[in-house]
């Protein structure tokens, strides 16, 4: 930790709670150390049935006939339901609802649900599940995204779920110095540690509480009430503790099958996918072939740039539409150009639906535009840094969109930022066997280890985009000195809680802050993604504590005859300007309540229109990474030694909640370019399980090291801060293979790297035992 | 000897009955469905994620691969025996002032396999310490303030610096 | 379902005897998965936990006798490292601290698949199975013993009660690729014993074959190559042609963690840093 800028204060010397700018810790932190903490698994109601879903085994078939008889015979199975129990709206979907609750006629991916059980032991609904016979005729998957685009629909909404196409400028334009390179992102799964699970309950007027991890209640409520044929106050959802998101708890996964469980059986049911399960059970990041050709004048300005993007979208829309949009938006990555020509497809396929997930869009483009800035460099016979401060964005340039970026832009000095990191990394011959690319498995001799360095940057927007009507709500009530502030912000592990109690303190000056659960009996707080929640919730709750300490003083203004205008809050004590009013926060208002509810929106964006032109987003993030490889090229192992970082966050709220988010975003990325993959062929996934989806281990990944972190106050966000949970998941993937290209020399046009891509490219080289 | 469809465990110290419906139960099952105990979490079963990590004889295993009724005799320990009259143990406390904890999924294993660590090696190095919890997948955190937890644990039991 | 519970190796093989169906537990590390996911659902588990007779190891003269309970983590004993170095090795390369202390090398045996991190260097080292029931005690050189992919000569009625192998008498190497650096399944696994009192080496070669493979043409050929007297390679390109020999012996095949292209490049590879970090020229 010594070579960060955030090293955290000394633990416990603080006499209040900690406000902005302070390392809160966070208010859960005690039980979930203690085990106490109840996450949707742990939920348990007397009389409570276990649910289970059959899934199908085929990415493309006919369903020919379907038996619940054999289940419903078995002893302790209570309700087996299927496509014909869904008593109202029979799909549903985050943006355009096509997906089916049930598979009714035909499967479209596998893994897609056919039917769900309940049953008194999760054993029992297991083999329940197991028991239903079901024919399938197979059919020819389409699993090529490229071919989707003309090939027969798959789905009655077509293959293309969306199309767009920025034209930017004169895209005809042509450069000194051309580069031309096409890319492959392959398919990431957020692979959250808490697993799909939640519990249902009827209530005795009709309706249902569905306790459930989700990344948003309210999108939740209405696609359960739609598919219940309920009206939404009859479907009320509470936050069960959630075991990490990251995009896989956007989409409804099990909510609608327990809730229509739980009305048929008239008995709480609990749900809990496996992690087997949970790999078919939620969408994954769009994996992508990008096409790009950068165009440059001799001395490095860039004067064009055309782009092709396919995302493999997989059998069902989920917010495909929004992620390619992102992708197309921040194509060309942090940088000016004057001209632009970028095509976007989001495609049906029989893959495995993809949809959110942590970076959204921009992770894929960003690894493809900065394969191209380093392709352009060594063509222009430049720095590869050197080029990018010379096109990097600022303060009132133009997108490719056509808008012009009115908030902060610090590329420049997020790039040196990291530039300023001064290298420390020990060579590769002192290191222990344990510390060498293969780790625990022994196989690297030093001198066959070489080291590589990358540098990426990369950028993408905060809050939703495109014309969303994107808000939240907040309540504070300030009662005896105590704040409670009810949000229905889903916490999913980022720390919304945190920053919630130091933004009430900061507005009202109390030091005791009380979250209420988050349900639906509150308005919707939007999603937990794209980097919102700190800004929209955070906004909420400031705007609705902002709220309260105005009346608040206003009261406290009529106790003492002055105007509320010479009223103050300052530290946590009520004071006029002339001193004559002075009492502190906590007993003020006597056992007067004041509560606020607030209903906050930002600023409106706009929709892109047929040239992909438009003010679509609200505000952007930019982040820059270097990172230093060892790799035995010999077998392909690699071993990341380094990883620099900076970000543009407008204001550290929480210095150690925000380092959190540095180091676990970045270990996301360099599990995109070393080891994570959902390998799917033909249509079927081959490694569900964590045997062999990678994520990276602790001996994967060295200390982050941050460099200054740029706090430029956003204009229009809360305390000026940006949010800070995206960003570094972009630029961290390209960093790494591009370090890996350099200790290699290949050309590595695919993330993950896999260790033959190295190792079976080198054997005609002969080793050459060069110091690293 | 045949295990009885009905056993017992001792967990924490304390005898517990279990009623045994499907003797085929894992430990992890046992102690989150049967004995009341959730702190040890469901993340793969597999034995590739820790997040299930209890001590059996004062090992450290997964409990997700313990068969519940080969564990009768053995002492079983779990996170909830650490905190002590409502105080948390020093590791506890490490990983929470620290940050160590964000959804807080992986915590009670990661939490389990430091204590075992700092047992067995009072003052272990950054990389020895990056093994020890090697068979602890976090996917929050990037194990950086995972790590800072054991420095701030070693440092307060012993003074010394993790190398 | 029952579960057994012997508390002897005796009654552990009339148990055995008396439910020939029971899977037969020790550390849980590759049964338990399976019963977890459904995929078997055994009508009985014979569970070994508390046979005294299968724990702990004993030298023997100038052979090591290990019992089939001796966990991973007992493997990596400075004691067992001094006499069985690669099996030391291979112990500290497999999963993770809680997976070390719960699997054995008699459930490395018993599940016996190519890919187990012990079975390259039980192979190499010329090991012998011991197996028990109630009809008496065999034992079976390791290459009788493995048979196919997770297919072994233990009879549905034995235990396998030990394995035994030669004190190490000169430099032995483990080496193991996986593409994380913690906790994977071996994509290319090999062995290397060199007896410096024989004079042989032998190799043990690991997820590229149904089975542990040997590689005789290759160990014919460097056993002849070594300057023994010196322990040295002759010749500093020996190491490349011996890399390509054990490769050449190698049999593997394409799944979805590697491609038989990558698996028999590693081999080789490995085979060269092996016996030029035992033998270096």
């Amino acid at each position: 930790m010594t070579d960060t800028t955030l090293t955290p204060p000394a633990i416990g010397t603080t006499t209040r709670a900690p406000r902005i700018g302070e390392s809160a810790p966070r208010p859960d932190g005690i039980p979930k150390v203690q085990g106490r903490f109840a996450y949707s698994s742990d939920l348990w109601a007397e009389g409570m049935l276990w649910g289970h879903t059959l899934r199908a085994p085929h990415a493309a078939a006919r369903i020919t006939s379907l038996d619940i008889g054999p289940a419903l015979r078995i002893p302790g199975v209570q309700a087996v339901l299927t496509a014909d129990d869904v008593p109202g709206r029979r799909t549903y979907g985050l943006e355009i609802h096509d997906q089916p609750v049930f598979a009714s006629d035909v499967i479209r991916y596998q893994g897609e649900p056919v039917a769900c059980v309940a049953a008194d032991h999760p054993e029992t609904a297991r083999r329940a599940a197991e028991a239903i016979v079901v024919a399938y005729e197979p059919l020819t998957p389409l699993t090529d995204a490229e071919a989707a685009i003309e090939a027969p629909a798959i789905h009655p909404d077509g293959n293309v779920v969306r199309h767009l196409v920025i034209r930017h400028g004169d895209p005809t334009v042509t450069g000194d110095v051309v580069v031309e390179g096409t890319y492959e992102v392959g398919m990431q799964d957020q692979a959250p540690l808490g697993t799909e699970a939640g519990m249902a309950v009827p209530t005795e007027d009709g309706g249902v509480e569905l306790y459930i991890a989700t990344q948003w209640l309210h999108v939740d409520q209405a696609q359960v009430a739609a598919s219940l044929d309920l009206p939404p106050d009859k479907v009320r959802l509470q936050l069960a503790g959630v075991g990490g998101a990251f995009g896989a708890r956007e989409d409804v996964s099990l909510q609608i099958h327990l809730a229509l469980l739980a009305l048929h059986t008239g008995r709480p049911v609990k749900m809990v996918y496996d992690r087997a399960e949970s790999f078919f059970g939620h969408v994954h990041r769009h994996p992508a072939t990008m096409w790009y050709r950068h165009h440059a004048t001799a001395d490095g300005t860039l004067v064009n740039v055309e782009a092709r993007l396919v995302f493999d979208g997989g059998a069902y829309a989920s917010s495909s539409p929004a992620v390619i949009g992102n992708a197309a938006c921040f194509a060309v990555g942090p940088y000016f150009t004057p001209n632009a020509l970028i095509d976007g497809w989001a495609m049906r396929t029989n893959n495995p639906p993809c949809g959110a997930m942590r970076g959204f869009g921009a992770v894929q483009t960003c690894f493809a535009h900065e394969a191209q800035m380093d392709k352009l460099a060594a063509a222009l016979g430049m720095d590869p840094v050197e080029l990018r401060l010379r096109n990097a964005l600022k303060t009132g340039d133009t997108l490719p969109t056509g808008q012009v970026i009115t908030g902060t832009a610090p590329v420049a000095e997020v790039i040196q930022a990291v530039v300023d990191v001064p290298d420390a990394v020990s060579p590769v011959l002192e290191g222990k066997p344990m510390a060498l690319p293969g780790g625990a498995g022994r196989t690297a001799d030093p001198e066959a280890v070489r080291r590589g360095s990358g540098f990426a940057v990369g950028f993408k927007n905060i809050a939703f985009s495109e014309g969303f009507d994107d808000f939240s709500t907040a309540r504070v009530r300030l009662d005896r000195g105590v704040a409670t502030v009810t949000t229905a912000c889903a916490e999913v592990g980022q720390g919304f809680v945190t920053i919630a109690q130091q933004f009430t303190r900061e507005v009202l000056g109390v030091d005791e802050v009380v979250l209420a659960p988050a349900d639906t009996t509150i308005g919707s707080a939007g999603s937990t993604s794209a980097s919102r929640q700190t800004w929209m919730s955070g906004g909420a709750v400031k705007a609705a504590a902002e709220a309260v300490r105005e009346r608040m003083l206003a009261l406290v203004a009529a106790d003492h005859g002055v105007d509320p205008g010479v009223l103050r809050v300052e530290g946590d004590r009520i004071v006029s300007a002339d001193g004559t009013v002075d009492l502190p926060v906590t007993t003020a208002l006597g056992d007067r309540v004041v509560e606020e509810t607030v209903e906050y929106h930002h600023a409106p964006t706009y929709p892109l229109d047929e040239h992909g032109q438009g003010d679509a987003h609200l505000s952007f993030a930019f982040v820059a990474h270097r990172a230093v490889v060892d790799v035995d090229p010999e077998l392909g192992l690699c071993r990341l030694v380094d990883l620099v970082t900076s970000q543009d966050v407008g204001k550290v709220l929480n210095p150690l909640q925000l380092l959190g988010q540095l180091e676990g975003g970045a270990a996301q990325g360099v599990g995109l370019a070393l080891m994570e993959e959902i390998l799917v062929t033909d249509g079927t996934v081959r490694n569900a399980s964590f045997t062999d989806y990678l994520i990276p281990t602790a001996l994967d990944l060295p200390d982050l090291r941050v460099g200054e972190l740029v706090e430029q106050p956003e204009p229009d966000a809360p305390f000026g801060a940006k949010g800070v949970g995206e960003p570094p998941t972009i630029s961290s993937t390209p960093a790494v293979v591009a370090a890996v290209r350099a200790a290699t020399g290949l050309d590595l046009p695919r993330t993950p790297v896999r260790p033959s891509d190295i190792a079976l490219a080198n054997r005609s080289a002969p080793s050459s035992p060069e110091a690293p | 000897m045949t295990a009885p469809e009905t056993y017992d465990l001792t967990v924490n110290g304390t005898s517990h009955h279990v009623p045994g419906a499907w003797i085929g139960e894992s430990l992890l099952y046992v102690l989150r469905e049967r004995l009341g105990l959730p702190g040890a979490k469901n993340a793969c079963e597999q034995g590739e994620c820790g997040s299930c990590s209890v001590l059996v004889d004062g090992r450290l295993v997964c409990s997700c691969l313990v068969l519940a009724a080969s564990a009768v005799g053995s002492e079983i320990t779990t996170v909830e025996s650490l905190a002590t009259d409502g105080a948390l143990s020093d590791v506890q406390q490490a990983f929470v002032d620290a940050g160590a904890v964000q959804c807080g999924f992986c915590t009670p294993g990661l939490v389990m396999a430091v204590e075992d660590l700092l047992r067995r090696d009072s003052t272990p190095t950054e990389l020895e310490v990056r093994e020890a919890i090697s068979g602890n997948l976090c996917r929050c955190t990037g194990y950086g303030r995972v790590i800072d937890a054991v420095r701030v644990a070693v440092r307060r039991r012993t003074g010394a610096e993790v190398a | 379902m029952t579960v057994l519970l012997p508390d002897s190796l005796d009654r552990a093989c009339a148990q055995l005897a008396d439910h020939p169906e029971a899977h037969v537990l020790a550390g849980g590390t590759d049964l338990m998965v399976e019963v977890n996911f459904g995929h078997r659902r055994p009508e009985a588990i014979l569970s070994l936990s508390r046979v005294p007779e299968l724990k702990g190891w004993h030298r023997d003269g100038d052979q090591l006798v290990l019992g089939a309970g001796v966990t991973y983590t007992e493997l990596c004993d400075p004691e067992v490292a001094a006499v069985a170095p690669a099996l030391a090795m291979a112990a500290r390369t497999v999963g993770s601290p809680q997976i070390r202390n719960a699997g054995t090398i008699g459930g490395n045996l018993g599940t016996g698949s190519p890919a187990g991190d012990t079975l390259p260097v039980l192979a190499a080292l010329d090991a012998t199975v011991e197996l028990v029931s109630v009809t008496g005690r065999r034992t079976l050189p390791i290459g009788d013993y493995c048979v196919g992919p997770k297919r072994t000569a233990r009879d549905a009625s034995e235990l396998i009660a030990s394995v035994t192998v030669p004190v190490a008498r000169g430099p032995q190497e483990y080496l193991k690729v996986g593409p994380r650096n913690a906790m994977v399944i071996s994509v290319a696994g090999l062995a290397a014993i060199a007896d410096l009192e024989a004079r042989t080496v032998a190799f043990g070669l690991g997820s590229v074959g149904p089975v542990p493979l040997r590689a005789p043409e290759a160990e014919a050929w460097i056993t002849e190559r070594i300057d023994w007297d010196a322990a040295r390679l002759t010749h500093p390109d020996d190491a490349d042609e011996l890399g390509r020999l054990v490769a050449a012996a190698a049999r593997p095949i394409d799944d979805h963690r590697a491609t038989a292209d990558y698996r028999r490049h590693c081999v080789g590879v490995l085979a060269r840093r092996a016996i030029t970090r035992m033998f270096s020229a």
